[in-house]
């Protein structure tokens, strides 16, 4: 009792139960086959996860902190990479590495507009979006590169059954749980979440560790950006426009605290499985796309309702 | 009276300035914009930018954030270019309808003391699925009698700049002339004192959001009297685009300093920009971060004043 | 003798352990200025809400015009005149003066509202402050401090419908110069003398000699004496406010440290700060005279915002716990470690053990009183609380320790507990800053800096640092 008393009080624990919910529903009432949804989900969900635990580690900094610049640094670094590795398997990691520079440059210019401007995260992160999305759109032109062949083969295929991608998320995941959970960086990021003032006081590099969590987040707006843009057989302009809103959802389904100061890991595993299971399930009932955006708007209003608003003023 | 600017008069400067360089700059290169066609032309797609500012802006006031503006702009046009043509009394009502869901949103997030950026992100889901399940593919077709009246054309100036005056006439007798503007404003000012004062502030935030949610519906309404038709995501960038316009405005994202007459020129200098590098011959690919540098230089520009503000203050 | 405008009877407050008012009965006629003094903690604040309506007193009670009410709140306060002037600023800082009168008196609505509340504010300002060139259409954030303040009093004093007839001044006059205070002083006698009555807080003796017409001392949440105005001199109130000699048990033995090199310092209006290596250093006065501004200013200077330090060079113990003390999503023991996760770690790596190791040594020392050190942080009393704040601060290896009045609703156990633990390590060559609102703390150091209007207004050493003396360098108006 005592065992199922503590997992249940976990924040992350819900998303998971209703990602499983969602995947029993599809299998046995809709018929899916086993193996092919739980690929299916862990492939799409893996983008999702990279992009919300960047974003996950912006809300923990606490109320007004979110990352609007994700999707438009998704696109950017998609575009570019593809652009330089230009189908030559030879310039797969000269590709990564543009896309990580794209990241740390975006993740610069965001804390610096922050910084020098000190205007609220939002509103320099959004000027920041409009300016990348821009780059992005000269770049591309409307044509489509296709990746690498070996980038297209590694991102889409599997290993021992399990999608290559959602290996990559799960390697960013171990080590974003790490950093959390086991390093004084992850202690700071929680402790200027909870309140900045005290953490000034007591003694932490507020700034500093601020700076590094932007970067953090656009780079692995980049990572996803790369990958995406590599699995689905080149970079589109829309590509990352979904993600703006993903992003945030998942990082609140799984249970991190809007407020900030507390997040978690596994819960945006849980989300993000969430949200590509829903639409499954809705899909073998036949119901279409309206129904299924309905239903994650009223999931999220919801979540945010149990959870309650803990500190006044929050936004 | 030594000094005669006050803050209000300088944070309505910066905007009103940008926008007469800009639309100087466009006049010297393009001569023939100067006139009725061009600058129907020009603004074209300045009206619904503007009421969407405007929503944006009362919300605010009292402290808050809308992420959900675009794609409720959305669905306003969804309805309109459906219902509204085809059984305009259904219509009525819908548009009826979601105003007062508008104005429960904000006694929810009141009462229960929510996020609001979480809640519209909730919001912006259920009013994406509710309009693709109205029009799954682009269509519909604008009612006759809002087509008329956006491609009216008013003698002197053209219906863009007529409009776009007086929804900024309208929107500074509600917000900053009347008693009830007061209260919405005072809530994002001080609340405590407000409360002190024994005004009910549920109530204030209830009209602020009610209000938003007219100007919204009139911003759908207007947007497919200019396409004709509607489709799911026709103005999904309202959402950036709207905090941008307040932004630029002179508004200020907490401590309910706004500006209406500001905030619909924000809009129309975001409109303009794009313009502007057309006729600079500049590929319009660099439109949206023709906007977010604007953004920027405001932004620093209004810090720049601040700053020189203060020193005269020490003096 | 007329019925009192309010009648508090035999009130008790009290917070937690503390005891905010112990018993108070106060009676304020029609046409009397009452003078209320008294250093920090005496209960000033606390009767002056619980006469504005905003704090029901735990016991005791409340009669207005010769009726006992039974529910006396904001409201009832307000409707019947009582108005109250407060210290923190009640106006809202984005509207425009006429604006702000709009919001407060709620039954000017209407066509032209703008018209009659410009009347009934500046028909106030003209009244008090003649001559004022404040334009009552501008925002009242663009105003100046002095401004600001008048329109606060204005707006206290405006009559829309319901005719003020007890006004609050809690320290009117904090920033206004001399003249528009006596002004105001001024149009305080008018109104009081045309049958208005006022309790007026003030740190400047001389105004309440002057105009009150009752002082009433406060002390401990007690009245301690209560006179007419006549019937004080300054001197008098100073010692009124006092206290029997106490706790002269716990005064340190002097030490010399005029040798001891300089361990902080800072230069800036009025006289200089500085501390040296081994020495307790008060900082004294009434509270808000910018005791936790110099804190603030000394942990900037020497604190690292980008970079992690180091040799962190300073450390800082809350007084307000919830605002820049605990971090209340966590356990005692990742509160307890916050600030030395440095000296814990290798590589960046929080190591466990360490960590466990070093708040256990603390538990020990310190005796936070919890079973488990990994229980939340909430879970403790708040004396245990700043417990773990002290330990905290003293855990780094940094040779300052700002302390920012940190016994605030501390028990007396939990302080002598402290008292020995700080006394121990200034032995031992560390510093501490140390802000305190109560006196037998500030007699506990080597030497007191008391401050008043934002600057240092003495400097107070060994056999000096008494109660009397830091009393009067409080309040101005006394030759010190």
């Amino acid at each position: 009792m005592r065992l199922l008393d503590r997992i249940s009080r976990r924040p992350w624990i819900w998303s998971w139960f209703a990602a499983f919910l969602a995947w029993f529903a599809t299998i046995v009432t809709g018929g899916a086959s086993t193996l092919g949804l739980s690929q299916a989900a862990l492939t799409f969900a893996a983008f999702s996860i990279i992009v919300g635990i960047g974003q996950m580690f912006v809300i923990t900094l606490g109320p007004g902190n979110i990352d609007l610049s994700v999707p438009s640094t998704m696109t950017l670094a998609g575009t570019v990479a593809l652009k330089l590795m230009d189908v030559d398997n030879a310039m797969i990691l000269p590709g990564l590495m543009i896309a990580v520079l794209i990241g740390i440059a975006v993740g610069v210019f965001n804390y610096a507009l922050i910084k020098a401007l000190r205007i609220p995260p939002i509103i320099a992160t959004l000027s920041m979006s409009f300016i990348i999305q821009s780059a992005a759109i000269w770049t591309n032109r409307g044509l489509r590169i296709k990746p690498p062949s070996v980038l297209a083969d590694f991102t889409t295929a599997t290993t021992l059954g399990v999608p290559n991608v959602s290996l990559v998320a799960l390697v960013i995941s171990v080590c974003a749980w790490f950093l959390l959970e086991k390093t004084i960086y992850g202690r700071w990021i929680s402790a200027i979440g909870q309140s900045m003032p005290a953490a000034r006081m007591a003694g932490i590099p507020v700034d500093g560790t601020r700076f590094v969590t932007y970067l953090f987040c656009a780079v692995l707006a980049a990572l996803a950006g790369y990958l995406l843009a590599c699995f689905s057989g080149g970079a589109a302009l829309n590509m990352g426009t979904e993600y703006l809103l993903m992003s945030i959802a998942v990082v609140v389904l799984g249970g991190t605290a809007v407020a900030g100061g507390d997040s978690n890991v596994p819960g945006i595993w849980g989300a993000s499985l969430f949200m590509f299971l829903v639409v499954s399930m809705l899909n073998t009932y036949g119901l279409g796309a309206g129904i299924r955006l309905i239903m994650t708007g009223l999931i999220i209003i919801s979540v945010i309702m149990l959870a309650g608003g803990r500190q006044p003023g929050a936004r | 009276m030594r000094r005669t600017l006050s803050a209000d008069a300088m944070r309505l400067a910066i905007p009103a300035l940008s926008l007469t360089i800009l639309l100087a700059a466009v006049f010297w290169l393009q001569p023939r914009a100067m006139s009725y066609v061009g600058l129907n032309l020009l603004f074209n797609l300045a009206v619904p930018i503007a009421l969407a500012t405007i929503a944006q802006m009362l919300i605010m006031s009292v402290n808050d954030l809308d992420l959900s503006m675009g794609t409720f702009v959305s669905f306003v046009a969804c309805v309109t270019a459906t219902f509204l043509r085809e059984a305009p009394l259904v219509g009525m009502l819908i548009l009826f309808g979601v105003v007062v869901v508008y104005a429960g949103l904000g006694v929810v997030i009141h009462l229960r003391n929510l996020p609001s950026i979480v809640v519209s992100l909730g919001m912006s889901f259920v009013w994406a699925g509710l309009a693709v399940l109205l029009l799954p593919a682009p269509g519909g077709q604008a009612p006759d009698w809002v087509r008329a009246l956006m491609t009216m054309k008013p003698p002197v100036a053209p219906m863009a700049i007529v409009a776009s005056i007086l929804i900024a006439i309208v929107a500074h007798f509600v917000v900053m002339r009347s008693s009830l503007g007061v209260l919405i404003r005072g809530v994002g000012g001080n609340q405590r004192s407000v409360e002190r004062a024994g005004w009910s502030v549920v109530g204030a935030r209830a009209a602020a959001y009610g209000l938003a949610g007219v100007f919204a519906v009139l911003a759908g309404v207007a947007l497919v009297g200019l396409t004709t038709s509607a489709d799911a995501n026709i103005a999904l960038r309202y959402t950036l685009l709207s905090i941008a316009g307040v932004i630029l405005g002179g508004g200020e994202f907490i401590g309910g300093r706004v500006s209406p007459i500001g905030a619909v020129i924000g809009a129309l200098t975001l409109t303009l920009a794009g313009s502007f590098l057309s006729f600079l011959r500049i590929s319009p690919d660099w439109q949206i971060g023709a906007q977010g540098a604007i953004l920027i230089i405001v932004l620093a520009l209004r810090l720049l004043l601040n700053r020189l503000e203060k020193r005269e203050k020490r003096r | 003798m007329p019925k009192a405008i309010i009648e508090v009877a035999d009130a008790k407050v009290s917070f937690g352990a503390v005891k905010a008012l112990d018993g108070v009965t106060l009676a304020i006629a029609p046409g009397e200025c009452v003078g209320l003094v008294g250093h920090n903690g005496a209960g000033k604040s606390t009767i002056v809400s619980v006469i504005n309506g905003g704090l029901a007193p735990h016991q005791g009670s409340i009669a207005s015009d010769g009726e006992v009410l039974a529910r006396y709140g904001i409201n009832a306060a307000r409707s019947r005149g009582v108005r109250c002037v407060f210290q923190e600023l009640s106006l809202c800082p984005n509207l425009t003066v006429v604006e702000n009168t709009r919001i407060l008196h709620r039954h000017l609505g209407g066509l032209g509202w703008r018209r009659r509340a410009k009347q009934v504010i500046e028909q106030s300002l003209d009244a008090i402050f003649p001559g004022h060139d404040i334009n009552t259409d501008r925002t009242v954030g663009d105003l100046s401090i002095a401004e600001r303040q008048m329109v606060e009093i204005a707006m206290a004093f405006s009559d829309a419908g319901i005719a003020p007839r007890l006004i609050i001044l809690d320290e009117p006059t904090s920033s206004l110069d001399a003249s528009l205070a006596e002004q105001m002083l001024a149009h305080v006698r008018r109104f009081v003398a045309s049958g208005g009555s006022v309790i007026l807080i003030s740190h400047i003796l001389h105004e309440i000699l002057t105009t009150a017409s009752r002082i009433v001392v406060m002390k401990d949440g007690r009245i301690v004496a209560e006179r007419p105005a006549a019937a004080w001199t300054e001197h008098g109130l100073v010692e009124a406010m006092g206290s029997v000699v106490k706790g002269e048990a716990h005064r340190r033995a002097m030490r010399d440290l005029a040798d001891a090199p300089v361990a902080i310092e800072h230069v800036g209006r009025g006289t200089p700060f500085r501390a040296r290596r081994g020495e307790i250093v008060g900082l004294a006065g009434l509270a808000g005279h910018g005791q936790t501004e110099m804190l603030m200013r000394l942990h900037a200077a020497s604190s690292a915002d980008w970079l992690p330090r180091r040799d962190p060079a300073v450390t800082f113990v809350a007084g307000d716990r919830r605002l820049n003390g605990i971090f209340e999503l966590w356990s005692i023991l990742k509160n307890l470690s916050v600030a030395a996760l440095g000296d814990l770690a290798q590589h960046g790596v929080v190591k466990g053990d360490a960590e466990a190791e070093r708040a256990g040594e603390w538990k020990r020392r310190i005796e936070i009183r919890t079973p488990d050190m990994a229980s939340h942080i909430l879970s403790l009393s708040g004396g245990n609380q700043q417990k773990v704040l002290f330990a905290r601060a003293l855990s780094t290896r940094a040779p300052v320790v700002l302390m920012d009045d940190p016994m605030r609703g501390v028990d007396v156990g939990t302080k002598q507990e402290v008292y020995e633990i700080i006394r121990q390590e200034a032995a031992r060559g560390r510093t501490f800053v140390w802000y305190s609102t109560e006196m037998e703390e500030v007699c506990l150091c080597d030497r007191v800096y008391v401050f008043r209007e934002g600057a240092i207004a003495a400097e107070l050493q060994g056999d000096a640092v008494t109660e009397e003396n830091i009393l009067a360098a409080s309040f101005a108006g006394l030759a010190a």
